[in-house]
């Protein structure tokens, strides 16, 4: 029998906010334990919210990025249950009246391009962090409180690729919409996937089982792929999928039962009534869509048409907007976009990569880049000479006409310098000179590369070439 | 040193003998500690006392005023119910839970008190997390009414009643969620303020009810009424539910007379259950109310009637999360390690928490259940609307409204301990207010034959505490309270 995987992910990102969800303490990754917190974040008696309104703008802008309906009135409620890591033993959470609804995220899965719904977008603060000692457990509550807002996709995606195509773009377009770092080391994207499967045609659904605790996308990929595995060995076999929630462990690769629906939590949501409902003005919403940006797939069209590199760069260039934004500069200031796109997909972003650098790290300016180009275009530089000075730009930075001067790299174009190199290089090789003349073009490279190093690299390889040619003939 | 009687020794009066000079706040502090000293062995209406702090704070009043300063309460002692987060203080909530918690925060209304000048001379016993009427259900003792030691203060902030009316505070803050002020107020004799919802910041108050809980004075007059809460109102940041509403100059609307005002007078109050003793005094009270020049009328909250099935949901509800936290991970009493953290919390709970603030999270986390939670809470909410409605429209004729503030006076230690439903209904006349959110005042209006006393409650719209403060004290002023 063949059949067919049914999946839903429900995607916590944290925001970019200075403090936190409802309290003014710091939301930075990675200070000691129990820094950032204060009465409010610890549930402290008498301790109250007060809502953070850069959350409630960076939600909205996600669910109009990602073409969601804004409701002018939402409101925030409390999600009951006891864990050691969340301070209130409740979460104020959204329930019934979240802040974004509907919206979709368009995936392209070997060719094949498809839209992926979404069902809402909501709100809510971040727990703490358990660590587990030798004989006792503690809880950081740095991260109790910190802005997260949760992304539920419509049970739309059957198979891993899809799953994983979806969280990469979601991914862009979040870090497109400036909301999040969506670092997932330091835990900005976490997700639970939601698993059934039917046999193919079938117009029901399997019973679901929940994945949680998948901290990669790849560990999304293939934890949805076991799952999915497994589901169908049960079924063959003649079992039964039981609804429960179920953990992914990556060391051993596999998905194990943490609890199944009969101790499922009885949530027990009411309306927050700490905290007033939100109220927006249209006027509002429209202010904040006038400052979203171009969405990473138009630009990737608009980046072919506009400046005709192929698709292919243009999906590498835009894949990361600030990238993007570079080589746009770049490509206008140098009026050579081709050779822009070139030396930022060959150079820039391979040393990056080598250097484990991020582009916001990055020394060379667009200008400079286009400068360099410019450089090139006009014959005064040779690409050996111009790779030199971009390898000092990255390094450096600085201005590129400063580095060729300061390296002596402006290219000898003078034909008469050239020539006298030219003349000590023939006088030099009799045997290639003879290997020229019978036509072995190995002879050519090699005395071309003779006057390369007799003028230091400065000569004009092109006229090199020429002048070559017209002596021996 | 000059001895004070605190028997009757107001905030405003207090104020003038330390603006003349006739008197030093250290002097009064020492005063009031020996007099605490002295009495409250048999009251029990302080759960902690910080002589030393009060002591230094009242020394730096002394010293600002020598220095030409002034403020609305500088130097005048405070008394606190212990639900309020005063910094370095314990805020023990009347529970075992809080046993070894210090407050890092002060309250904002503490805060704001701090500001004025005034002192934190000690922390007042309540019901556990403000649940009772009786001040019984505190775990540290129980607190004994001061006009018959054998009858109740009242709840739940009967430490700060007995404390008032008992004459071994100045003034007190007391907290109101169904009737927490008023109620105990009306119990021992003393004037009692709920404030409308939002108009003190609950920030730093320890929630028993979100929706319902205000912070409020309990003093001997309603001047000193009026001045605390000018000292505490006002919209805080800190608090999302806190009103931008303009805070007037409360004593200003004192003006003795009741010329122009329209009271009126709910059919639904007045009815069988309310003691004979009780409906005479307030009946008096209206009388006495017309002869100041107000016109009376009968006014009808046709609601009121499931007023108490609906507080009960609705505060219960809120309570069962609000008390979620008091979980032995963070601060307070924990219990021995488990083999979990959910077995810790079961123990840590099972052991902090009285008998009745589990009946209460019990019941609260039914009405939210799945399954039940429309039946009970949803409805509650809806109830609850009807409730306001009925008070907008009786404010559409009237300018305030008059009721008793219990049907009966005080009760015998013990008497309703095994029933609570029986002591669920005394809250009849005051959570409705509540529910609805505005405002209401408990001032006393003559005793019972065997000398406890009873009380008038004013109640106000939205807003309305000037108006409800003028009725009050025109009818305290008139002479006939006692
Ligand atoms: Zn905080």
């Amino acid at each position: 029998m063949s059949w067919v995987a049914t999946i839903g992910l429900e995607t916590h990102v944290q925001l970019h906010t200075e403090s936190k969800m409802f309290c003014a303490c710091c939301t930075g990754f990675g200070a000691a334990p129990n820094t950032h917190v204060c009465p409010v974040c610890l549930g402290y008696p008498g301790a109250m919210p007060v809502m953070n309104g850069k959350a409630i703008e960076l939600t909205v802008r996600s669910g109009l990025m990602l073409s969601c309906e804004i409701p002018l009135y939402s409101k925030f409620d409390r999600k009951s249950y006891f864990y050691p890591d969340m301070p209130k033993n409740y979460q104020i959470s959204q329930y019934d009246m979240p802040l974004c609804q509907g919206g979709g995220v368009d995936i392209t899965v070997d060719g094949q391009h498809r839209r992926i719904e979404l069902t809402r977008i909501h709100l809510e603060e971040d727990v703490g962090k358990s660590m587990h000692f030798k004989s006792s457990s503690g809880v950081d509550f740095n991260r109790a409180g910190v802005p997260l807002m949760e992304i539920v996709s419509e049970p739309d995606l059957h198979t891993p690729e899809e799953a994983m195509a979806y969280l990469a773009a979601l991914k862009q377009i979040l870090l497109y919409a400036e909301v999040s770092d969506c670092n997932l080391e330091e835990g900005n994207m976490r997700c639970d996937v939601n698993i059934s499967i039917a046999p193919a045609g079938s117009d029901t659904l399997g019973t679901k089982a929940e994945i949680k605790n998948m901290n990669t996308f790849r560990g999304v990929q293939n934890a949805v792929r076991y799952e999915i595995a497994r589901q169908i060995d049960v079924l063959e076999s003649g079992g039964r999928i039981v609804q429960e929630t179920r953990r992914w462990d990556p060391d051993t690769e596999m998905t194990s039962s943490m609890r199944t629906k009969e101790d499922a939590h009885d949530y027990r949501y009411f309306p927050e009534p700490d905290l007033m409902p939100v109220v927006l003005a249209e006027a509002q919403i429209e202010a904040w869509r006038a400052t979203l940006p171009e969405p990473p797939a138009a630009r990737r069209e608009r980046l072919v048409s506009e400046y005709g590199i192929p698709e292919y760069d243009a999906g590498v260039l835009a894949a990361d907007k600030r990238v993007g934004d570079f080589f746009e500069e770049a490509a206008r200031a140098s009026g050579n976009a081709k050779a822009a796109s070139n030396w930022i997909m060959t150079e820039m972003l391979r040393l990056l990569g080598e250097q484990e650098m991020d582009i916001a790290d990055v020394r060379v300016a667009p200008a400079a880049l286009a400068e360099l180009i410019g450089l090139v275009d006009g014959g005064a530089l040779n690409s050996n000479s111009a790779k030199e000075v971009f390898a000092e730009l990255f390094a450096e930075g600085g201005d590129p006409k400063a580095i060729v001067a300061a390296k002596g790299l402006t290219q000898v174009s003078d034909s008469g310098a050239i020539e006298g190199f030219v003349q000590q290089a023939i006088e030099e090789n009799p045997q290639s000179v003879e290997d020229f003349r019978n036509g072995k073009t190995k002879a050519a490279k090699f005395l071309v590369g003779q006057v390369m190093r007799l003028s230091k690299g400065k000569a004009n390889p092109k006229m090199v070439g020429e002048i070559i040619a017209r002596l021996l003939s | 040193m000059m001895s004070c009687d605190f028997n009757s020794l107001t905030i405003h009066d207090l104020l003038e003998q330390l603006r003349s000079g006739e008197t030093s706040s250290v002097e009064v502090v020492q005063g009031l500690i020996e007099a605490i000293g002295a009495r409250d062995d048999d009251l029990k209406a302080y759960v902690s006392l910080d002589a030393e702090g009060a002591l230094a704070q009242a020394q730096e009043a002394d010293r600002k005023r020598a220095a030409g300063e002034d403020g609305l309460l500088l130097g005048v002692p405070i008394a606190i119910k212990d639900v309020l987060n005063v910094s370095g203080q314990p805020c023990t909530c009347g529970s075992q839970i809080l046993q070894g918690y210090v407050a890092p925060y002060d309250a904002t209304a503490i805060a704001k008190l701090r500001k004025a000048g005034a002192v934190f001379v000690g922390r007042t016993n309540m019901d556990e997390f403000a649940m009772g009427g009786t001040t019984e259900n505190s775990s540290i003792q129980v607190t004994r009414n001061p006009h018959d030691l054998d009858y109740v203060p009242g709840g739940s902030s009967g430490g700060s009643a007995a404390a008032v009316g008992g004459g071994i505070a100045v003034a007190a803050l007391g907290t109101d969620t169904g009737g927490s002020i008023r109620q105990p107020a009306a119990f021992c004799g003393c004037v009692g303020l709920k404030p409308t919802y939002g108009r003190i910041s609950r920030y730093g108050l320890t929630a028993f009810a979100s929706s319902l809980d205000q912070i409020g004075p309990m003093t001997h007059s309603v001047r000193d009424a009026a001045i605390l809460l000018e000292a505490m109102a006002g919209v805080d940041p800190m608090d999302s539910s806190s009103v931008d509403q303009p805070v007037p100059d409360y004593t200003a609307a004192l003006t003795g007379d009741l010329t122009g005002m329209t009271l009126g007078l709910p059919k639904e109050y007045f009815v069988e259950g309310v003691d004979a003793e009780v409906a005479a005094s307030v009946r008096a009270a209206v009388e006495r109310c017309r002869d100041l020049g107000a016109e009376i009328l009968e006014v009808s909250l046709p609601h009121t009637e499931y007023a108490i099935a609906t507080y009960y949901v609705i505060a219960t509800a809120e309570a069962s999360a609000n008390l979620a936290r008091f979980d032995g991970v963070r601060y307070g009493r924990r219990a021995e390690a488990g083999t979990d953290p959910i077995d810790m919390y079961g123990r840590t709970r099972a052991q902090g928490f009285g008998p009745e603030v589990k009946r209460r999270i019990i019941l609260g986390t039914y009405v939210l259940s799945s399954g039940y939670h429309d039946a009970y809470y949803l409805t509650g909410q809806k109830v609850r609307t009807l409730i306001r409605r009925d008070f907008e429209q009786a404010f559409a004729r009237c300018d305030a409204i008059l009721t008793p503030v219990t049907p009966t006076a005080a009760y015998k230690i013990g008497e309703k301990v095994d029933d609570p439903l029986q002591m669920y209904l005394g809250d009849i006349f005051t959570a409705t207010v509540n529910l609805a959110g505005n405002c209401a005042v408990a001032v006393p209006c003559g005793k019972t034959a065997t000398g406890l006393p009873i009380g008038l409650q004013v109640i106000g719209p939205d807003f309305g505490e000037a108006q409800v403060l003028r009725v009050a004290h025109a009818y305290e002023q008139s002479g006939a309270t006692s």
